[in-house]
């Protein structure tokens, strides 16, 4: 079984510590995780700006790197959710469409692989903590991750879990919309930031950095002392701590 | 054609909605209300038990009906004449407008009383009546209030949404010459009695239609406060307005369309009035329009037909349902969106309409793509989607801005070829050094100018994951565990469903 990291040009660039955390928490489930380093961006920035040409230029790097492997893992549920677009991205190419359409039916968000094909909700995990979750839109709409992040915080010892008011709300990233739309971005993020101080949790997870970058920076533009980490550096660090 | 006379200033979206951002009056009434409706509309579909599959039926009904639109519409046709029904079409706004003038000028009418009709503010009527001598009065309670504010709805199902109840007061109390108390029965008790004397000297009714039934030929009203009653039952006079994708084949599929429509809209189970109206009132009926008209507006429409990407737009009842999910809406309400129709619906409804993708490209842009609308709509429009096909045809139709074409360009250049990629992350690591501090960018400058008024931007860290993978990799292989013989029956036996065509399982 062959198991790919698609680790996103965000968590590549800015997090590798995400990637880190997935494939070490599932090498001790002797899941050896390759990394195929033709990879660079999903295409979503060109893609939902209208650029589908560009899209395409990129997204062939993501189809050729994952071609010959079982499963495709990212801890982006934005960025799988981008390579569920891809048949649509190739439409008018028979070869490449057929390339998408395999590549969309083996790719996984991260949660999602650990709990629907591993099997696994208790990764033997203690973090003592106040945590919050902010489920990402793409991951939890487009993809139907709900259940699983919370499945597996619910196993995690110490954890203490308070839900965050008005969860499903969009934090307002939205790719290039925060950077067009900066003020409506930045409206957004402040309501979600009020919503993350009102729980009064210690800690903020989600499955997605680019929401985790923009509302952690919104929290610390405000000096707000949440500390900001995705679901897979919180599982890794509560197994180390074990 | 109308061009969308929202009530706020501001030539592009980004202009409005700052305004807006900077009104807190309207921000707190569109938040409380927005808020509300979806939390009504929540309890109401978890009461209902079997949502989902009810949602997938009126989908089904409405795909099917717009596929058949020709069939429907002409056995609608066909049935209301029947029933004794004057019908007309309108290819355009202009011609639904020169329809309705002509049937006043005919009638010699000096008022017309309205029940609440988006198509009729869509086609600017109230004004075209107006201009020739003809009074038209609004009997929705919203609608009312927004007429005598002079502005346009701001919602679709709740036009005053972005009116707390003390300007209501004050609006109201300016009409009546005395003060009224910001009291919801007082305010609503007032209103009443005024137009209780229009109704009753009305030579028109005019309305909107939910739903037009094609079996029978017959018009289908929801409303709460009983005015749309009242509008086709007081005067001689009946026209009625209605978007051509209205119809619907049969009084069974109402049952379906009327258990999603008020528990989207409001969280109701059911309109407090849902009427039927099939054809003028008949010599056994006590009260009842003696001439009844239906003008069955295009406008744009029929540009959505056989299109792939959009013709699902025609599917939608008009419930606003994503304008309650949507959390763009909820910040810069409805005027915002500079069209008549505001919110998710609004944004791609407007310029699909208009066919000058160009001039209403950035409406689509507003819009973080967060997919609340899709989840909401009781049809399932894919709205998320179509926004980005918006987007993707002013590019392709040489309309987009040169600034970020360029950057987009540069994007897919970097972006094809991972050597690229990892020769940007160097050169960033260079170039940041200029900006960053303690692994933080806090400067408002460029691109970052609006993000990081907000926000700190985290910098990049020494080592990219791929500059990290060699060593990480080796660690890992040297401390693999064995894997559970479970766990790799599971993966196999995924692995060879999806071989056989089975379902993935997921996404």
């Amino acid at each position: 079984m062959k198991v790919s990291l698609f680790i996103t040009c965000l968590s590549d660039a800015i997090y590798p510590r995400v990637g880190e955390a997935m494939v070490r928490l599932l090498a001790n489930y002797g899941v050896k995780v390759e990394f195929p380093t033709v990879q660079t961006c999903c295409g979503q920035p060109a893609f939902n700006s209208g650029y589908w040409d560009e899209a395409r230029a990129t997204a062939k790097t993501i189809l050729e790197a994952f071609e010959d492997c079982d499963f495709v893992i990212s801890p982006s549920g934005s960025c799988t959710g981008m390579i569920h677009h891809y048949p649509k991205l190739f439409e008018n190419d028979a070869i490449m469409y057929e390339k998408a359409v395999k590549l969309q039916s083996k790719s996984y968000e991260f949660t999602q692989f650990l709990v629907q094909v591993l099997g696994v909700t208790d990764v033997g995990a203690t973090f003592p903590h106040k945590v919050t979750y902010h489920p990402s839109c793409h991951g939890s709409r487009l993809l139907g991750v709900k259940d699983e992040p919370l499945a597996l915080m619910s196993k995690v010892k110490g954890l203490e879990f308070v839900p965050l008011p008005f969860a499903e709300d969009c934090c307002g990233f939205g790719g290039t919309f925060a950077v067009k739309m900066s003020e409506i971005s930045g409206a957004m993020v402040s309501e979600k930031s009020d919503h993350v101080k009102e729980t009064e949790a210690e800690v903020l997870v989600g499955l997605d950095m680019a929401c985790l970058m923009n509302i952690a920076g919104n929290l610390r533009y405000r000096n707000e002392p949440v500390r900001v980490m995705h679901l897979a550096e919180l599982l890794y660090e509560g197994v180390k701590q074990a | 054609m109308s061009s969308g006379h929202g009530h706020s200033d501001g030539a592009t979206v980004k202009e409005r909605a700052d305004l807006a951002l900077n009104n807190d009056f309207l921000r707190k009434a569109v938040k409380f209300t927005t808020e509300r409706l979806k939390g009504g509309k929540l309890k109401a579909t978890e009461e209902h038990g079997n949502w989902e599959e009810w949602r997938e039926r009126g989908k089904q009904i409405r795909l099917h009906t717009i596929a058949h639109l020709d069939y429907y519409l002409n056995l609608f046709v066909d049935n209301a004449r029947a029933n004794g029904v004057h019908v007309h079409f309108a290819d355009t706004a202009e011609e639904a407008v020169h329809i309705s003038l002509s049937i006043a000028e005919r009638k010699q009418a000096k008022s017309v009383v309205k029940s609440k009709s988006m198509v009729t503010e869509e086609l600017h009527l109230n004004h075209a009546l107006e201009s020739i001598g003809v009074e038209a009065v609004e009997t929705d309670l919203g609608e009312y209030i927004i007429q005598l504010a002079g502005e346009t709805p701001s919602h679709i199902i709740i036009p005053a949404i972005h009116k707390n109840r003390y300007q209501i007061a004050d609006l109201l109390s300016e009409d009546a010459g005395e003060k009224l108390e910001p009291d919801t029965s007082i305010l609503a008790g007032y209103v009443r009695r005024k137009l209780r004397a229009k109704f009753l000297e009305a030579d028109i009714g005019m309305t909107g239609c939910n739903f037009a039934i094609a079996e029978t030929g017959s018009m289908v009203l929801f409303e709460n406060e009983g005015n749309a009653r009242m509008v086709t039952t007081v005067p001689k006079t009946q026209i009625t307005l209605m978007g051509m994708e209205r119809i619907i084949p049969s009084w069974a599929d109402l049952e379906v369309m009327a258990t999603l429509l008020p528990r989207s809209a409001t969280g109701q189970k059911l309109t407090v009035y849902m009427s039927g109206i099939t054809g003028p009132r008949r010599s056994a009926d006590a009260d009842g329009p003696d001439e009844m008209h239906i003008i069955i507006v295009d406008n744009g429409r029929s540009l959505q037909l056989g299109d792939p990407e959009f013709q699902e737009l025609l599917n939608c009842i008009r419930c606003g349902a994503c304008l309650n999910a949507c959390p763009v809406y909820r910040h810069i309400g409805g005027h915002a969106y500079g069209g008549t129709y505001s919110g998710p619906i609004g944004a791609v409804l407007t310029p699909s309409l208009q066919k000058n993708v160009a001039e209403w490209d950035d409406i689509a842009n507003a819009s973080s793509l967060c997919g609340a609308c899709y989840e909401a709509c009781p049809v399932k429009i894919p709205l998320h989607e179509m926004l980005i096909y918006l987007r993707r045809r002013k590019i392709e139709s040489g309309h987009g801005d040169k600034v970020e074409a360029i950057g987009m360009k540069g994007f897919a250049t970097v972006m094809s070829k991972s050597g690229r990629f990892k020769a940007a992350l160097k050169l960033g690591k260079l170039g940041q050094k200029l900006v960053a501090r303690n692994g933080e960018i806090r400067i408002k400058i460029g691109p970052l100018k609006g993000w990081n008024s907000v926000r700190v931007t985290p910098s990049l860290p020494k080592k990219s994951f791929r500059d990290q993978w060699g060593t990480m990799e080796a660690e890992i292989r040297n401390g693999l565990k064995e894997m559970d013989p479970d766990m790799k029956n599971r993966m196999e036996a995924i692995v060879k469903d999806r071989a056989n065509g089975g379902g993935h399982g997921h996404g």
